[in-house]
Order: structure tokens, then C-alpha cells, then sequence
């Protein structure tokens, strides 16, 4: 099972901060997972699809086409601000 | 140094120890980010929550640490910034430099500050009296952090 997190917005957006979800054979990269998620709740696609949102996949940050598996966590990030 | 604390801090003991810590300091220069009492949103501020991304958060700031360190000529760096649920008035981030000489100190704690401010990942959210509101960095904040690439 893959380990998603959702961090600010972004979790509120999904219901909450943290889901575990088996990706299967359809889901080979970020874009498809958000693709699956956007067909189960198109608004949280629409989110997640955001230009100000990063990926982070096992901690390192990756572009959209970054592939996963279920022994991944995959992480996402709307605009920070500490301070 | 970087700390992110889970429960109130004291500032005043946070730079005494810094100081101890570095006694061969010229300069030291701290600052302490609170809580202000109005919320964006016009309303009165109840609760300010701020959220991290344990590990990831700690090296993004570890990140802006290196920038000073490259930038400016500084002996050492303390960070502690906050998470959980914050009232006005209590302190979100303090930040130390110290340096042989001033300016290199006052100009990184400066510099440290703006990139919390924008690449620091933690995310903020306003509790008022009228509602709930995520923050995100405001376009001052990033023309503050944009200063520095002149």
C-alpha cells in the first residue's frame, strides 16, 4: 500500500491528512495517481493538478512523471510559509 | 541549530543560550516572529495552526541555513519555529546569528527570516471569530525574498 499525505489545504481538500491506497497496475507515476484520485473526487484533482503544488516522493521532490509504487510515500505540498 | 517545538517557548532563554553557546561571538543578532491579534480575514484571532512535514521541514531550513552560511561570514545559526496550536501574543520563530561583525549578522538573520517566510515548509492557518483561512506567503514576502538575488 502506497502511503499518501496531504499537508495545509490540501488535506482538508481530501478529507484528511494521510490515506493508504493500493495503486495497482494502472498507476505507474504521479500524474496517474492523480488522475485516479481526480476521477473518484474531480476537486481534489483540480487541486492537486495546481502549478503551486510540489510532489515529494520518499522526501526528495519529483516532477509529475515521477514513477511509483506502493511501497512509496507520496506527499502534497501547497505553498509553504513559515515564519 | 534548528528546534521546531510542539509547545510554547521562551525566546529570551532561547537567545541566552545561544549566547552562552557562542562566546566568541562579535555580533549576535536574534529575531522573534509572534502572533499578531488580527486574523487576514478582519476578524479577531483565536488560533494560529501551523503544520509541518517532520524531517522534510527540518532540511528545507537546513537548506536556507546553508545559503547564509555561504553568503555571509557567520560563526552559528539557531532556528527554533513552532507547530501546533499558537495564541496571539506567543512566539512562532526565533531566529540567532552570530558573527564575528555586525553586518554579516544582521544582514543573514534578515535574509534567514525572508526564506522562512516563502521556502520553510510549514503551513499556517488563522482561526478567527470569523472563520478559518490558510495562509499563504503573501507577494510582499516574496519581493522580501527576492531582494537578495539583486
Amino acid at each position: 500500500m502506497a502511503r499518501l499525505l496531504f499537508f495545509g489545504r490540501l488535506a482538508d481538500r481530501a478529507g484528511g491528512r494521510r490515506r493508504e491506497r493500493s495503486l495497482g497496475d494502472d498507476v505507474l507515476s504521479v500524474a496517474d495517481l492523480i488522475a485516479a484520485l481526480a476521477a473518484e473526487d474531480a476537486a481534489l484533482g483540480d487541486a492537486l493538478r495546481d502549478i503551486s503544488v510540489k510532489y515529494v516522493v520518499n522526501e526528495t521532490v519529483v516532477g509529475v512523471d515521477y514513477p511509483i509504487g506502493d511501497d512509496d510515500e507520496i506527499a502534497f505540498l501547497p505553498p509553504a510559509s513559515g515564519g | 541549530m534548528i528546534t521546531i517545538a510542539e509547545s510554547a517557548f521562551d525566546p529570551a532563554r532561547a537567545l541566552e543560550a545561544f549566547r552562552a553557546a557562542n562566546p566568541g561571538c562579535g555580533a549576535i543578532v536574534s529575531f522573534v516572529g509572534g502572533v499578531r491579534a488580527r486574523a487576514y480575514d478582519g476578524g479577531s484571532l483565536e488560533t494560529l495552526r501551523l503544520e509541518h512535514f517532520p524531517g522534510v521541514t527540518e532540511r528545507s531550513i537546513a537548506a536556507i541555513v546553508d545559503a547564509a552560511c555561504t553568503r555571509w561570514e557567520i560563526s552559528a545559526v539557531s532556528i527554533v519555529h513552532r507547530v501546533g496550536d499558537l495564541a496571539p501574543g506567543e512566539a512562532v520563530v526565533f531566529v540567532a546569528v552570530g558573527a564575528p561583525h555586525r553586518r554579516a549578522a544582521l544582514e543573514a538573520a534578515d535574509f534567514v527570516m525572508d526564506y522562512l517566510k516563502t521556502e520553510a515548509l510549514f503551513w499556517k492557518k488563522e482561526i478567527s471569530d470569523r472563520g478559518e483561512t490558510w495562509i499563504d506567503p503573501r507577494g510582499d514576502d516574496y519581493k522580501d525574498a527576492a531582494r537578495w538575488n539583486d
